[in-house]
């Protein structure tokens, strides 16, 4: 094993920020990380063995205690439920041989359940050593269970197990652009750097990950920093559930989303740049680098970019099951070889960053928009949609419609217009972006996506009249507590006391002040975490009780709580005893 | 002409970098904490000393003084919310004060006190934490760790070592050790390094020093923790 991780360490240049890479290779290689792994690599990177023992156990595909040869997690976000995982993962578990979460005893397989895997639009998803499989159904699933038992190596397994479908579905400005390689760079560099700015402001476009932050300031902002380096960073975490966009893009569009980071390197004077790919698009990652290495060879990464006098390169760095590294100083530091925990602001990345030099970050969808940008100009793109949200948004449309997939609509476009084209009937509502966006119940159809209205990362899951509310309430409730980096206290504490708040009442044994406990809760998490997860993770329960309070007090006890005894009656000897008969000397028998 | 903020209605001083707590602190105002000390990098983790700042929600410890921020510090709502959020610190550990040797000298008590605190508000967690008792001189339980880093951010810039590390995620949170066995004993902690003595609980204690200082003569007996604060901290900002 020492001279594997020597190998593994020299290949990485002995460099601390190549962590999460190298310890993808220790896992893979041992099925876990080894404790004289971590010793060994204390001493090989220069780094406090905790540094690597915090990123081990924060990070959901690393381990201490090995996995199965065959490690298989299935998708457990809403959209796989609503597909009969439960059942199906019961399945599994019994024709393996196993209990979920569990590795099996002769350490062949193991079996878990993970955070939504980006397939949304072709549950049951999992993924089987990291790589994306799709469509599960019984049959499937025995297939795999034969190959795992025949100890097939992955390479021998139908391919079609892992087959990966874009669906895209309905297109627009963006989806329907096939620039050649290089039109976007020498757009820019034909225009000017600076004018080229101007035309991405002119254009509106504001950051697509959901939180809208004008593109055009971020790139000045950070360009106007004092710094000898600078960084560019490409956010492909996609993991808010129901999201996988990104996926397509990647898949697709790649080249363009390259472009637009080129363009946005040369704008604001960075010559190394980052794609955070989240770990379950691993199937996404020898394709990429492909295409990187071919642009490379057509000149259009390097040295002396199409002879502009302009050096950038891109490198990919794969996540490792952490919904929190989305948010982009988090992602920063994964991108450092740390645990995803948000930093403190200001300063923002775009004064300090990477390494604590400027650096912005990104989504998939805004670089592939600002390549189109920098060719068509600004005007091009604010021609479509509403004044305060220009051009179009990338909608990732799945559960109870009949075409889950991609669809591109101007901003400003209705969800009922949406669920038209979807082939949405006899809906309850739609969640909309995600678990930390809003849910929006079936008399609100008129409202649209927009920033200005319903802001979205590109999330969109639709529900029939039979799903039930709370089960959504209670796997997004999971999530949260789950994903919750455990950093602050409201957000640490909170997300898990929501969860158990949450079960409480879905269970059926919530009574009279519960709901209260349940709002008071909520306003708490949301007013006072650090960060967007929490500030977002109580967005659940509040949209849904503001819209259907009736739906949870209908899971209370019918019995309001009744003391069986006299409460303040009974503390009449206590205050004899005392001599006291003051106000703080009673009891209410029921609390206001 | 000094740059000013504005606490409650207090006009205050501040110089270019001082967070607000800093700018507080100098001129005599609490504001709630407990992971932050004036001593080492602000963490901005434990979120009691969220102020509004002109309307918003800001940590005190990290959040920059700026002029034109009006500031408020004391209000019911967030008197309530505070306590909420330590109520949230007491449940998510095991703290029995009666039995804590720290009673009395305790942070947490004492801010729990400062807040009118008088229950724990939420379900227990009841987590089944562990005690490392193997050092010679120093113990950790780590049923009242509050991830505060205090200890952590001592080692690091105070004692020069790296003793103390936080690990795992959300609710799987724990302070670890940085030594092979991840043992107390195996590590180069000094029962005289900073990080022995700076834990605002019980959590961290030197041994065969239980109750030296009787019960009702300690600290918090007899002053309440935000003139205790500001007297210790004060000075501190003045070296």
């Amino acid at each position: 094993m020492q001279n594997f991780i020597k190998n593994l360490a020299q290949e990485n240049d002995f460099q601390a920020t190549r962590l999460l890479k190298i310890l993808r290779g220790v896992q893979t290689k041992y099925l876990h990380i080894p404790k004289d792994a971590i010793e060994q690599l204390a001493e090989l990177l220069n780094i406090p063995r905790t540094q690597i023992q915090n990123v081990v156990e924060f990070y959901s595909f690393f381990h201490l205690q090995p996995r199965g040869q065959y490690d298989i997690l299935i998708s457990s976000s809403i959209t796989d439920l609503m597909v009969g995982q439960e059942e199906l993962v019961n399945y599994f578990a019994e024709k393996l041989g196993l209990k979920i979460g569990e590795v099996r005893a002769d350490g062949v397989v193991s079996l878990n359940n993970t955070s939504c895997t980006g397939m949304c639009d072709q549950s049951l998803a999992g993924l089987v050593n990291g790589y994306a499989i799709t469509k599960l159904t019984k049959s499937r699933i025995d297939e795999i269970v034969e190959n795992v038992n025949k100890q097939l190596p992955l390479e021998q397994w139908s391919r079609d197990l892992f087959d990966v479908q874009d669906n895209i579905i309905k297109s627009d400005l963006l989806l329907n652009q096939k620039p050649t390689q290089g039109e976007a760079i020498n757009a820019t560099f034909a225009r000017g750097l600076m004018e080229t700015l101007n035309e991405v402001e002119k254009s509106g476009l504001r950051g697509r990950g959901g939180a809208g932050y004008t593109t055009a300031w971020k790139w000045k902002f950070c360009h106007e920093e004092n710094a000898i380096q600078r960084y560019i960073v490409c956010n492909a975490d996609e993991g808010e559930p129901g999201t996988f966009k990104d996926r397509v893009l990647l898949n697709s569009y790649a080249d363009s989303v390259f472009e637009g980071m080129t363009v946005a390197a040369a704008i604001i004077g960075a010559t190394q740049g980052f794609i955070y790919l989240r770990g379950e698009y691993l199937h996404l990652y020898e394709k990429l680098e492909g295409i990187l290495q071919a642009r490379r060879n057509a000149n259009l990464l390097g040295k002396n970019i199409l002879q502009h006098g302009f050096d950038f390169d891109i490198e990919i760095c794969l996540g490792a099951g952490a919904y929190i590294c989305g948010e982009e100083s988090a992602l920063i530091e994964s991108l450092e070889g740390k645990a995803g925990i948000p930093r403190n602001r200001p300063p923002y990345p775009v004064v300090s960053g990477y390494l604590n030099k400027p650096t912005s970050v990104n989504n998939v969808e805004t670089f592939l928009a600002a390549a189109n940008i920098a060719i068509h100009g600004g005007e091009w793109f604010a021609n479509l949609g509403t004044a305060k949200s220009k051009g179009t948004k990338i909608l990732s449309i799945s559960g109870d419609c009949a075409k889950a997939g991609i669809y591109e609509y101007p901003f400003g476009t209705t969800i009922q217009t949406i669920l038209n084209d979807c082939g949405a009937s006899d809906v309850l509502g739609v969640q909309v972006g995600g678990p930390s966006g809003t849910f929006i119940a079936n008399d609100e159809f008129e409202r649209k996506i927009a920033f200005e209205d319903l802001a979205t990362g590109g999330s969109f899951i639709v529900f029939n009249n039979s799903r039930n509310i709370l089960d959504i309430v209670h796997n997004f409730s999971h999530f949260f507590a789950h994903e919750s980096c455990g950093f602050c206290t409201p957000c640490r504490v909170g997300t898990s006391l929501l969860k158990k708040q949450v079960d409480k009442i879905v269970e059926g044994h919530g009574s009279a002040g519960d709901i209260v406990a349940l709002e008071e809760l909520c306003q708490l998490i949301k007013n006072y975490s650090h960060c967007g997860l929490g500030q977002t993770a109580a967005n659940p329960v509040l949209t849904t009780l503001e819209r259907y309070p009736e739906l949870y007090q209908s899971m209370l006890k019918k019995i309001s709580y009744e003391p069986g005894f006299d409460l303040d009656k009974s503390l009449e000897t206590a205050r004899r005893m005392a001599h006291r008969d003051d106000a703080h000397a009673h009891l209410a028998q029921v609390e206001d | 002409m000094s740059k000013t903020i504005v606490i409650d209605g207090k006009v205050i001083p501040f110089e270019d970098g001082q967070t607000i707590i800093q700018a507080a602190t100098a001129a005599g105002v609490y504001i709630p904490h407990l992971c932050h000390n004036p001593k080492f990098t602000p963490h901005g983790s434990c979120k009691l000393c969220t102020v509004k700042v002109n309307g918003r929600n800001c940590s005190a410890c990290t959040f920059p003084a700026s002029e034109g921020q009006n500031i408020t510090n004391i209000s019911e709502e967030l008197n309530d919310d505070r306590e909420k959020i330590t109520q949230m610190l007491f449940v998510e550990g095991n703290h029995f004060c009666p039995s804590c040797e720290k009673t009395g000298n305790c942070n947490l008590q004492a801010v729990a006190y400062h807040l009118g605190m008088t229950d724990n508000h939420f379900p227990h967690f009841f987590e089944n934490r562990e005690v490392d008792a193997s050092h010679p001189d120093v113990m950790i339980d780590h049923n009242r760790c509050i991830f505060c880093t205090l200890c952590v951010r001592a080692s690091q810039q105070e004692d020069g070592k790296n003793v103390f590390a936080i690990s795992g995620r959300g609710i799987e949170k724990r302070l670890v050790v940085n030594s092979p066995s991840g043992l107390l004993r195996d590590s180069d902690l000094d029962v005289n390094d900073c990080a022995a003595h700076i834990c605002p609980t019980g959590a961290i204690l030197i041994k065969r020093t239980g109750y030296n200082v009787p019960i009702g003569q300690r600290i918090f007996d007899h002053a309440h923790i935000d003139t205790v604060a500001l007297a210790a901290e004060g000075a501190s900002h003045d070296e």
